[in-house]
This record gives structure tokens, C-alpha cells and sequence, in this order.
């Protein structure tokens, strides 16, 4: 059967209302931005020892989720599974989406915005940094390109080039983008090549929990039929995401714990007191983590779409959280500068960061903004099949 | 043909020995540099040599306040806490096993391999070829992802607007800043005002390659040490006594 595509009609009442209250967190977003550049980072509660405060733990949560949403797409495209097939587009506007989320927060944030031609025209390739800002804009274009192969029906027989070309891409990309802490050799909680493989299995997790969310959010606001189908075969690749990040979370924190020159740091999230040991026992493992799998895989909420989008509301906030311990806590712990030494003065204390206001605006700024793009271009754009109900999506389904 | 000479080669390779300032108007200056005679090449690497059994207290108080009066910076009004510049501070370590108590100034250590210049994105971290690591203000878009590389904890970000700022040595809101080992002062012959502000053989600058100088023989006398050797990075700044 021929999926046919149709744009949302956008004209209700609720339309409207998601529009206005995205757009109000776009514009204190910006607010916040004007604010901060104007006076100086000084307003913000990031200072020399937390360089990378709030925004940056959005901005990359967004990245990452970014390449891990267009997955949906690569599985249809490169495995060839074709009850995929149908959300490809859906999986391709949500990583552009996210993705210009998260780049409009990490520009923002910069000490210098206005210099990002700057950043466009002089390269260093050495950088890991220099190397993302290549990665990113080649996604907006293979995505948008891959996009544009599966919407016109004269380019169709392009689209699985285009989407091994997008899969390879992305992987690179989140490999770049782990490689940012992953080649920090003077800080023992990142200096190791795990995180680039670790973050590609974020990407996964988060990429689809957004995906998730925003596909049972458009059917159930358009009245359009989702099948069990589409959402079960969702669910299960969820919990296996899921599970595959905390293998990587319990393999690093093992080795750091395992290396002496890593142990402090290690034993930071494991036997402190500190926020950074609490969010991520309750945040990231517990809330992020094993309750998700609990209501993914218990045999009594299956079917239940309600603990499904809780499941991915929750793999998102213990994604966050995830972020917040990684970057803020790995800053926060002292670098090891006299190994065998304890420093008494003038540096070595344990940083405790308060995120100001306007940082968390922008942060929840840029999730505003990957909505807001996707509920513009789904109603301007036939991005979603008329339907998913089980017969559409798989012809052989027997109910 | 020679090269053309760019802003960046300028920074990198020109010594401003000489720099004649005309106001024209208020607020408008004409600045005309002279070559140097003495142009920055490979052929130099300077560093300094801190001996902290020479060193007290005081000593390294007297080093981060001369290097706050010559740079300008630790007036901000703004900035609170670890927001505040640090171009050099005073640490003060214990030894786990013996309980010894060192204190030594710690600034950038100008590495051979630094990794803040690896990182930088837009190649405003540099090393000249002397060995100083600077940043170029005009390049930095304010990531503070140097900052995040430094093994050091020797950058500051400027978190606020900034007046009454010396004029050889602007520095700018939103961009990351660190010791320059006063190359303004060096290029014209003279020392780091941190060095100079110790009186005794505490601190010893000069050119590690140059077999007649201090810095060159004292080290090959004496033990020292590269704070995070592991790490490879070559410092221009050797400490020993630690």
C-alpha cells in the first residue's frame, strides 16, 4: 500500500496556542541572550573554573539528540526495514530541528556571537571544535538533501544513497561531538575515547525519545490514526538505547574507578555528598535510566502509550541531567595538577555552580525552537503519513 | 617575491620595539609600529625558572600584584569569585606522604605543545615561535574551550565590560585571556614584570636555547621539574624545589 503524505491543517484553536507558548520561550530566550551579552557573563553563574554552564548542557543535549533522531530514517534507509519507512521524513525534520536548537544556544552562549563569521572563515584543523562546526553545517545539508530525495518522487530511487550518506555523516558527527571532552587529556573526568562511541548511544536514546514524542504529540493533536505497531516496535528499540547507554555509563566509570589516577574523580559521583553525586544516582541512573527500562519492558504496561510517553519524557530529563553531570561535574572537580599532593590554597575546591535565570531560558529556549520548527514545517510540508494505523504500516500485520 | 605580511604573521613575527602614537582628535589615535630589527624566530624559546625554596610568601604576593599593575587586570567590579581574572596566582600544595608545604606562583607555563592552541577553533590561541602563548583578541569568539584544555587552570574569561585599560595590553569582554609573559616588555628587551618584582635569584627568565644564559645554565646545574610532565607538553616554565 502507497503511504500518502499530508500536511497538518494548523488552524485550531490548540495550533495556535502551541505556537504562542513556543514563541514566548523563543523571545525570553533571546531576552536572555540581549541581557547577558550586554552586561557580560558576569550575570550568568558560570565563571573560570565552570566555563560551560546551563547553555551548554542544553545546546549539546540538542546536538546529540539531533543526529540520534535521524536514525529512524537510517533504519529504514540502510537496513531496509520498511515499517520505518513512513516516519523517514519525520526523522529527517526532527534532526534538523533539534539540531538548529541546539546550535542557536551554543552561538548564543559564545563570549562573542557577533564574531561567528569569525568562527565560519578561520579554521584551525587541529581542533576537534573546527572540526563539529564542518560536521554541522555538512548534517543541515545532507539531512536537507536526503530530505529533499525522499519528497520528490523523480529523486526516490536516490534516497538510500542519500541516507547511508546522512548515516555515516551522523555517526562521525557524534563522534566529533564526544570527542570534545573525549581529547580534554588534562581532565580526568573526560580524557578518554569512550565518550565518542557513549555519546552515539545517547544519541540513540535521546534522538528517539524526542522522536517519540513528537510523533504520538503531532497524531494525537492532528486526530490522525498511530497503530500499536509503529509505537511497540518504537518502544522496544527505545529500552535497547536505553540500556546500551548505561552500559557505557557502567564500563567508563569502571575503568576511572579502576584507574588510580582516575579514582578521585570517579569517587566523586559514587561517595560525596555533592549535588553532582545526587543527580546522578537519582537523576541519571535511577530516573534517566532504570525506571525507563522498568516502563518499557514490565509486561504490565505494555501497550499502554501513556508510560510510553513517560518513558521518553523521562529518558529526556535523566538525558539533561546526564549532560549537567558530565559537564558541569567534570568541571567542577579540580584538575590534578600535584598528583600526590594536596592543595591547600589558592585553587582545588570543589565548584558548586548556580545556573542563573537567563541561562536556563536560553537552554529551554533552544528546545522551543526545534518544536517550533517542526510544527511550522509539518504544517507547511507533507512531512506525515495520513496514516499509521496497523494496516498502513505493515500490510501483514493480523490484528 | 617576499610574503605579505598578514594582521596574524604581524602578531606573531613583529616585535612593536618601537610604536609612535599621534593623537589626532579625541579618541582617535594614528599608531605606526616600526620593524623590528630583531624579528621573533624559532631560534629562541624563552622561559623562566621558579625556585621555591628561594621564594616566600610575599615573593609571590609581590609577583601577582606586579603582574596585576602592569596588565590591568583584578580591578573588575563586577566579576565575583571565580569569576574574577587570574593571570597568576599563588597555590599552596602538601605533600600526602610527608606533609612538606610548597607555595609557587602558578601561570601559564607557555608549553611547547599547548594544548589550548590545539583546541582553538579559530587559531586565536597561538605560540609564537619564541615559545610565548598568546591569545589573539581579535580571533576570539569567547568558546573558553582553551579553557577547558588547559591543564593549568592558567586562562580567564573577561565576564564584564572593561575600563581604564593599559594601553599595551587591551583586553576585551566575552574573550579569554592569560599571562603573555609581557612580550611587551620582553620584545623590547626588559623582563616579565612578575620576574622583575623578585628580588634575588627566585625567578629567572631568559632564553632556554641560549647556552651563555642564566636560565640555560642554571638548569643544566640544577634538578627541575615540569609541572603535569606526563602530559608531554615541554613548559617554558620549569619549576624546581617542588
Amino acid at each position: 500500500m502507497n503511504i500518502r503524505y499530508q500536511q497538518i491543517q494548523g488552524r485550531s484553536l490548540g495550533f495556535y496556542a502551541l505556537v504562542a507558548g513556543l514563541g514566548v520561550f523563543i523571545l525570553a530566550a533571546l531576552g536572555s541572550v540581549y541581557y547577558m551579552e550586554h552586561n557580560g557573563h558576569f550575570v550568568t553563574g558560570m565563571n573560570n573554573r565552570i566555563v560551560w554552564g546551563l547553555p551548554h548542557v542544553f545546546a549539546l543535549f540538542l546536538i546529540i539528540a539531533a543526529s540520534g533522531a535521524l536514525n529512524v530514517a537510517s533504519i529504514a534507509s540502510v537496513f531496509q526495514k520498511k515499517l520505518y519507512k513512513p516516519l523517514s521524513r519525520l526523522s529527517g525534520l526532527v534532526a534538523l530541528a533539534l539540531l538548529a536548537g541546539g546550535l542557536m544556544v551554543l552561538v548564543l552562549d559564545l563570549g562573542r556571537p557577533d564574531r561567528l563569521i569569525v568562527a565560519m572563515t578561520e579554521y584551525n584543523f587541529k581542533s576537534i571544535f573546527a572540526w563539529n562546526i564542518i560536521l554541522y553545517n555538512g548534517f543541515f545539508v545532507i539531512v536537507a538533501v536526503y530530505l529533499w530525495m525522499m519528497f520528490e518522487r523523480r529523486m526516490n530511487k536516490f534516497s538510500r544513497k542519500a541516507g547511508i550518506a546522512a548515516f555515516i555523516w551522523r555517526l562521525i558527527l557524534t563522534t566529533g561531538t564526544g570527542s570534545i571532552f573525549g581529547l580534554l587529556v588534562a581532565r580526568h573526568a573526560y580524557d578518554a575515547m569512550i565518550m565518542a562511541p557513549k555519546f552515539i548511544a545517547m544519541s540513540f536514546s535521546f534522538g528517539l525519545a524526542f522522536f517519540i514524542l513528537i510523533l504520538m504529540a503531532s497524531y494525537k493533536w492532528s486526530e490522525r490514526p498511530l497503530g500499536d505497531v509503529v509505537l511497540n516496535r518504537l518502544r522496544n528499540l527505545l529500552g535497547v538505547f536505553v540500556a546500551a547507554v548505561l552500559y557505557f555509563v557502567i564500563v567508563f566509570h569502571i575503568g576511572n574507578i579502576y584507574l588510580a589516577e582516575n579514582k578521585n574523580v570517579a569517587m566523586l559521583l559514587f561517595n560525596t555528598n555533592s549535588i553532582y553525586t545526587n543527580l546522578f544516582w537519582y537523576g541519571q541512573i535511577l530516573l534517566g535510566s532504570l525506571v525507563p527500562l522498568l516502563l518499557i519492558y514490565h509486561p504490565v504496561f505494555k501497550g499502554n502509550r501513556s508510560v510510553l510517553g513517560l518513558a521518553s519524557l523521562l529518558v529526556l530529563i535523566g538525558g539533561i541531567v546526564q549532560m549537567y553531570v558530565l559537564i558541569i561535574g567534570g568541571q567542577a572537580y579540580p584538575l590534578e595538577m600535584f598528583p600526590g599532593k594536596e592543595i591547600l590554597e589558592g585553587y582545588g575546591e570543589l565548584v558548586i555552580y548556580q545556573a542563573s535565570l537567563p541561562e536556563m531560558l536560553l537552554g529551554v529556549g533552544g528546545v522551543a525552537v526545534a518544536l517550533i520548527a517542526v510544527v511550522f514545517l509539518i504544517k507547511f510540508l507533507p512531512f506525515l503519513p495520513e496514516s499509521l494505523a496497523d494496516k498502513v504500516a505493515d500490510p501483514h500485520h493480523k490484528a | 617575491m617576499s610574503k605579505k605580511l598578514n594582521r596574524r604573521d604581524f602578531i606573531k613575527s613583529t616585535t612593536a620595539s618601537t610604536a609612535g602614537v599621534a593623537t589626532i582628535a579625541s579618541g582617535i589615535s594614528l599608531t605606526t609600529f616600526a620593524v623590528n630589527d630583531n624579528p621573533v624566530t624559532k631560534e629562541k624559546r624563552w622561559g623562566m625558572l621558579v625556585d621555591i625554596n628561594q621564594l616566600s610568601e610575599s615573593d609571590i604576593d609581590n609577583m601577582v600584584n606586579a603582574c596585576q599593575e602592569e596588565n590591568g587586570w583584578g580591578n573588575e567590579t563586577h566579576s565575583t569569585g571565580h569569576q574574577k581574572p587570574s593571570w597568576i596566582k599563588k597555590i599552596k600544595v602538601k605533600d600526602r606522604a610527608t606533609g612538606k608545604i610548597d607555595s609557587l606562583p602558578m601561570m601559564c607555563q607557555h608549553c611547547e605543545q599547548p594544548p589550548c592552541v590545539d583546541v582553538c577553533p579559530t587559531n586565536a590561541s597561538m605560540r609564537r615561535e619564541d615559545g610565548v602563548v598568546l591569545v589573539d583578541k581579535h580571533l576570539c569568539i569567547g568558546c573558553r574551550y582553551c579553557m577547558m584544555a588547559c591543564p593549568y587552570d592558567a586562562r580567564s574569561f573577561v565576564h564584564e565590560n572593561l575600563s581604564n585599560q593599559k594601553e599595551h595590553m587591551p583586553r576585551g569582554k566575552g574573550t579569554v585571556e592569560s599571562c603573555t609573559l609581557c612580550v611587551h616588555r620582553v620584545d623590547k628587551g626588559g623582563v616579565p614584570a612578575c620576574a622583575e618584582a623578585v628580588s634575588g635569584e627566585g625567578v629567572i627568565f631568559g632564553d632556554l636555547y641560549d647556552a651563555d644564559s642564566k636560565i640555560n645554565q642554571t638548569l643544566k646545574k640544577i634538578q627541575s621539574t615540569q609541572i603535569r610532565a606526563d602530559l608531554n607538553l615541554n613548559t617554558g616554565v620549569r619549576y624546581s624545589g617542588i
